[in-house]
């Protein structure tokens, strides 16, 4: 194996990995503040989608990525007014954010199928990703609204008692979540792809939230998880491309099988779950009780 | 100025006229909203909602059709209802359907040229058994371990996936199948038997009603039944009267998982008559809206069973019809849910108007 594949390998690694980071990172920190959020399939496929359009509308990158963020936090707002005013149960709403997420992309974009555009520099992305993923990690744990974030998913009601507005931090952390989904998708629309197709998030919105667990909700670990899992499911194409004959499934099985032995870990100690997970998650908030 | 924040106050008691209107609003107002959209998209509202709505049913293959739909979505709701009423957030039945489809098919496979009587019953048993087992690994990771069921449900939904997938493409690929991903057929005696001549409902409706009417035994008329609600209500409470916590998890997962496995056996040996990838148009996930729909009672499942098939249908009908991609079912069903969840509220809280000083 000469250097230039190597590069080559580590280039499509890159590019492949950027898209779970950015979800990833994005759903980890609506989870810090405890809330599930479901919907991040749903999210990427419509930043996805808006991106494109408004690329193919305007010719304006900048404000493709622009609605596409936009677009994700609007899908995440109608998500965060359900779970935090109305109270709504954070699983099925989320899963009801993906299944509408699928069905309005799939509408929007059905024009625009096969429409040719020309690609964005993914190099930019996989760059922003990295600072991304270490703001989050100073904001949590060198900055006091960090902390706060932090209680407010470990104990809302305690957060309450000390003035702190749990509905608000909870919002802000679903809309970031769901402005990095968003962003996801536009990145896989415009500069991985580059191009519209339905469905074309294929399950990585479902990989970027078993990314959470994996990473015991540490915003640096995003980085670890996703270039593992990123890692494993291009080892596999390529494995096939050397004519190693062992069944692919069994590789994209990995970071489904991996966040499991994770979760068992963490979870079957009393501590360790304590130390991993937001203590609050998917609990509502409600004053009154 | 508007108050979004309505004030909230606990109600002492659910409220039942709520918990009834619920539903009824929620599909209301998913179908107010569906004509705004399609309005939107320059389209006249009435003949929309009469594509989607109203064309797909109006005759006896359309009524049928719809039913073949149903039937997988409401056995997996009935079932997932002894998970959500436990509070159990089993989210992984497309995982259970799955397996379900794989190890009952594959005994559809084995005996694909053996005629008898004996054949589908063993592979109806081998769909409940493949979705138990499946439903069964979430419950014993949180029993042993703690594990969120939620997470692990879910990845175990695309690890079936997977499963499935190496098993068309790999080493049950029908050898005279042009290396298409999929499986041979079954034989005629794996095949669920058509109800009419002509129409392709099929017996699959009878084991759903049948386990709607046995979820229903089971709730009002049994212990188990008992004690799966007072835990749902009070979990507190029920460990206090001592019901065993552990055994009613399994219970619950054991159920769900096996209605799931049958609805996925259904699929494959009803309409489709082989393995291959997509057997399931997530159905498994969107039962879950079937369940919260149905208020997780039996009857209310029936119902909401038929109105989210009747999306799928619609969807395909407004495919061909007005050139909109199926996947505004999609769109439907994610409405409905929203508009149910939020509407939700109503039940449990009473709002209260303050007079603004």
């Amino acid at each position: 194996m000469n250097l230039d594949i190597v590069i080559g390998i580590i280039q499509i690694i890159l590019i492949a990995t950027t898209p779970l980071v950015f979800a990833g990172i994005g759903e980890l920190v609506t989870e810090k503040t405890g809330v599930l959020n479901l919907g991040v399939e749903g999210m990427m496929l419509v930043g996805a989608v808006t991106a494109f359009v408004t690329l193919v509308i305007t010719g304006s990158y900048f404000l493709a990525f622009l609605v596409s963020i936009l677009s994700g936090a609007l899908m995440s707002g109608l998500f965060a007014y359900l779970v935090l005013i109305l109270m709504s149960n954070q699983v099925a709403t989320g899963l009801a954010l993906t299944i509408f997420g699928i069905g309005l992309s799939s509408m929007i974009g059905k024009q625009y199928i096969g429409t040719p555009i020309k690609g964005f520099n993914p190099y930019f992305f996989v760059v922003l990703s990295f600072v991304i993923v270490f703001l989050v990690h100073y904001f949590f744990y060198k900055t006091k609204l960090g902390l706060i974030f932090r209680a407010v998913g470990e104990s809302h009601h305690s957060s309450h008692a000390l003035g702190y507005s749990v509905i608000k931090i909870r919002l802000l952390g679903i809309l970031f979540g769901g402005s990095m989904c968003g962003l996801a998708g536009s990145y896989m629309s415009i500069c991985y792809a580059p191009m519209w197709q339905e469905n074309m998030i294929a399950g990585r919105g479902w990989i970027a939230l078993a990314l959470v667990v994996f990473a015991t909700w540490k915003p640096r670990r995003i980085l670890v998880g996703a270039y593992i899992f990123g890692g494993v499911s291009i080892l596999q194409m390529n494995l096939q491309a050397w004519g190693v004959n062992f069944p692919g499934q069994f590789f994209n099985m990995a970071p489904y099988l991996a966040t499991m032995i994770v979760l068992v870990i963490i979870s079957s100690n009393r501590l360790r779950i304590r130390l991993s997970a937001p203590a609050s998650l998917t609990i509502p908030f409600f004053k009154g009780r | 100025m508007f108050n979004f924040l309505p004030e909230l106050k606990v109600r002492e008691n659910p409220s039942s006229i709520m918990n009834f209107s619920v539903p009824v609003v929620a599909v209301f107002l998913t179908i107010v909203t569906g004509s705004l959209i399609f309005a939107m998209m320059g389209f006249d509202p009435i003949f929309a909602l009469h594509t989607f709505f109203i064309s797909p049913i109006s005759n006896t293959y359309g009524i049928s059709e719809l039913l073949v739909k149903a039937t997988p979505l409401a056995l997996i709701a009935v079932g997932l209802s002894f998970c959500f009423k436990n509070n159990l957030y089993n989210i992984g039945a497309e995982g259970q359907l799955t397996m379900g489809a794989v190890i009952g098919g594959g005994i559809g496979i084995y005996f694909h040229d053996t005629q008898g009587f004996w054949v589908l019953p063993l592979m109806i048993c081998g769909g409940a058994i493949g979705g138990a087992l499946w439903g069964m690994i979430p419950a014993f990771l949180k029993i042993k371990f703690n594990t969120n069921e939620i997470l692990t449900s879910l990845m175990l939904v695309y690890i079936a996936l997977l499963i499935l997938d190496y098993l068309v493409v790999g080493p049950w690929k029908d050898p005279n199948g042009f290396s298409f991903p999929k499986t041979r057929k079954f034989g005629d005696s794996g095949r669920m038997p058509l109800l009419f001549s002509g129409l392709r409902v099929h017996f699959g409706i009878i084991i759903t009603l049948i386990g709607i009417f046995a979820s229903w035994f089971i709730f009002s008329k049994t212990m188990l039944g008992y004690q799966l609600k007072v835990t749902g209500f009070s979990p507190v409470a029920s460990r206090y009267a001592g019901f065993s916590q552990d055994k009613l998890v399994y219970i619950a997962f054991i159920i769900a998982g096996a209605f799931a496995g049958i609805a996925g056996l259904g699929e494959v040996s009803g309409p489709i008559g082989l393995l291959y990838r997509d057997i399931s148009p997530n159905y498994g996930f969107t039962a879950i809206i079937v369940a919260f729909l149905g208020r997780l009672h039996p009857i209310g499942i029936i119902f909401a069973s038929l109105i989210i098939a009747l999306t799928y249908l619609g969807a395909e009908d407004a495919q061909l019809f007005m050139q909109i991609p199926a996947a505004v079912g999609f769109v439907f069903q994610g409405l409905v849910l929203f508009y149910l969840l939020g509407a939700e509220l109503l039940v449990n809280y009473k709002i209260v108007l303050r007079k603004r000083v």
